[in-house]
């Protein structure tokens, strides 16, 4: 051997021959990465069926957790785009309770005092009338339906967000005379399904008009089971009283939180704890955000479905060192190191499971994609989701390959040998 | 005057309160070609080990090509392995599914030499044996005979100075056996140290040097100066 690459030499020893022997070290050589990437891969490449389940039992599991946090968070960009549209800058205002646990009443100068405030661009308001709406006047008095009958200021759909599904909404005129907006359910709760001058439903012991239907309203949910008509209507015709019980109101963005914490005490100067306050587009990011127990379980359950995986990798590697002695013992033979040998085991465990996490993340992407699509949602994958699941498959690969790898490399090259 | 390949001295190897080789003192000089033989059960696969240093020996001194094996870690003796050993099995050990060229070209995995030199080195060395047009053939394609003959080419690959050789025809019909034998032969006129484990007495006969081995001792090295054609 000519030993070019060893500078390091041994010194002279004397057999008992008294012959001098003289050798360099011999040294061994690294495996380029290259090659490093074929040894390890030969023994999936011999054996592709149980690579591919190995595989799949990782692939499974990332899928499940990917799929998991990708589904919720396209539901959760859905939202954001949703709110995007409808704004985040309504604001709700209503009497609730008083001390002595009665209905309160906001002031009659409530909208007034509130279109007042600086950031405040709209302003609008509903008052529930003492009324019922029925389909006609033979339905029983008792089966209302849970239908609200509520007078509407005329810039309620500006205010809300509210949009005619049929026919049209209220005006100045009509806002007079016995006509009804109904609310999307209110609507099909009466089995009304058109609005029309020949539509009619029996409202505070007369007949009102169908004019319009409402889609559903998703800043203002209680309006969809409410029929509404005109203030003044109200007021000649069902004995409404005038004070509103609920005032919408839209503020400049950047000023919605000021609005929200003046807002009680400008509707009722005299009992601000009486009133209720609230912002609807939170109530609505709440809802969603009650997912969130669900989502923790189901990822929980894709964390089992990966360890499992794991433990399949570990399995299968197991087995594989067992039936590969006799390659051990050649390898061996061949010059392979120890630490090569263990190295080429770790590194067919890590790519068994490499291969298993990006077909997981792959899948994962798919089925959120489709999920989503079923939905009407945005797809979307977060970027820390895939990377975390092809790390995680990463070190589940290297702590199911680790054991079987040191064994590889323990084994004595005889023993390996032999048992061909 | 080079130093010998193998130099064996005082050689034992117990396994438990079993010794398997006892007193062993062998010198096999550059070029040679020699059997070791003895029924099984005699101490040759340990001897082969020791020799192959798949092993290490209880007692003794081991040189192999010049090193002595005590003074190597587990590492060095791997990268001996790798430049200064070949190694030819009964049953061949080559990997399944995989072409010839490449079960013959992972002859030099270890060595640090490129793949592509791998490669160009296992061609030449499958002419050398004359399976160069079965290159890209997988080893199932094969006979026998081809098997351990791509076997050999993979042992020799390198050009390593001491060839061992464990039962090479014992997995062979006679014809295939004698085509082997043939090509030690060769690869030892063309400069090679071939050292050839067997029970067979007429393969050992066939050759210029036969150490006997019997319950774990060498009890007579036999030289023959011509050989019967």
């Amino acid at each position: 051997m000519s030993g070019t690459s060893n500078p390091r030499a041994r010194g002279t020893s004397t057999g008992e021959t008294g012959t001098p022997v003289t050798a360099r070290r011999p040294r061994a050589a690294r495996l380029s990465p290259a090659d490093l990437l074929r040894t390890s891969g030969s023994g999936l490449r011999s054996r592709p069926l149980r690579a591919f389940l190995s595989a799949l039992g990782i692939a499974i599991g990332i899928a499940a957790m990917v799929s998991v946090v990708g589904v919720s968070a396209s539901s959760k960009e859905d939202l954001n785009r949703r709110l995007e549209a409808l704004g985040t800058n309504l604001l709700k205002v209503s009497p609730g309770q008083s001390f002595t646990g009665e209905a309160a009443r906001l002031p009659a100068e409530a909208e007034k005092m509130i279109s007042r405030i600086g950031p405040v661009e709209q302003v609008s308001a509903v008052g529930k009338a003492d009324a019922k709406v029925y389909r006609n006047d033979h339905v029983p008095a008792a089966r209302s339906g849970g239908i609200t009958v509520a007078a509407a200021r005329l810039d309620l759909p500006d205010t809300t967000g509210a949009e005619v599904a049929a026919g049209s909404w209220l005006n100045e005129a009509t806002s007079r005379y016995p006509a009804v907006v109904l609310g999307g359910k209110a609507a099909e709760r009466l089995g009304v399904h058109r609005a029309g001058e020949d539509v009619r439903v029996w409202l505070g012991e007369r007949w009102f008009t169908v004019t319009g239907i409402l889609h559903e309203v998703p800043l203002a949910p209680e309006l969809d089971y409410t029929a509404l008509v005109g203030w003044p209507v109200a007021e000649s015709e069902l004995g409404f009283d005038g004070y509103a019980t609920t005032i919408y109101t839209r503020s400049a963005e950047n000023a919605v939180a000021d609005v929200q914490s003046v807002l009680g005490a400008t509707a009722s100067p005299e009992t601000p704890n009486e009133t209720e306050v609230s912002r609807p587009s939170d109530a609505l990011a709440a809802k969603e955000a009650t997912d969130a127990t669900l989502n923790a379980l189901l990822l929980g359950l894709g964390a089992v479905a990966l360890l499992v995986g794991g433990v399949g990798v570990a399995n299968t590697m197991v087995i594989s060192v067992l039936e590969r002695r006799a390659e051990i013992g050649l390898r061996r033979s061949l010059g392979a190191t120890r630490g090569q040998v263990r190295t080429q085991f770790l590194g067919e465990s890590l790519l068994l499971s490499a291969l298993g996490g990006v077909g997981g993340v792959l899948l994962g992407i798919g089925v959120t994609t489709g999920y989503s699509a079923s939905q009407g949602w945005p797809g979307v994958v977060p970027a820390w989701a895939m990377a975390g699941g092809v790390a995680a498959t990463l070190v589940i690969g290297g702590l199911a390959g680790l054991y079987p790898a040191l064994r590889a490399a323990r084994l004595p090259p005889t023993e390996a040998l032999a048992s061909a | 005057m080079s130093s010998p390949v193998i130099e064996l001295r005082g050689v034992s190897r117990a396994y438990g309160d079993v010794t398997a080789l006892r007193d062993a003192e062998l010198t096999v000089g550059r070029g040679e070609l020699l059997a070791v033989v003895g029924p099984s059960g005699s101490g040759k696969s340990t001897l082969l080990n020791i020799i192959g240093t798949l092993q290490r020996p209880s007692s003794g001194t081991v040189l192999i090509d010049g090193h002595d094996v005590s003074a190597l870690t587990d590492r060095e003796l791997s990268a001996l392995r790798a430049q200064s050993i070949g190694f030819v099995f009964q049953q061949f050990h080559l990997a399944a599914g995989t072409p010839v060229l490449d079960n013959v070209a992972d002859g030099l995995l270890y060595s640090g030499r490129s793949r592509a030199e791998r490669r160009r080195l296992a061609e030449a060395a499958l002419r050398r044996v004359g399976l160069g047009r079965r290159l890209l053939h997988r080893p199932h394609q094969l006979s026998g005979g081809e098997k351990q003959r791509t076997a050999i080419a993979r042992a020799v690959l390198g050009d390593p100075p001491l060839l061992l050789a464990d039962e090479p025809t014992g997995a062979l019909d006679s014809a295939s056996g004698e085509n082997v034998m043939a090509l030690l032969r060769e690869l030892n006129a063309a400069g090679t140290t071939v050292l050839i484990i067997t029970h067979d007495r007429d393969i050992a006969a066939g050759l210029p040097r036969a150490v006997h081995l019997k319950d774990g001792a060498i009890v007579r090295d036999e030289r023959r100066e011509a050989l019967p054609a």
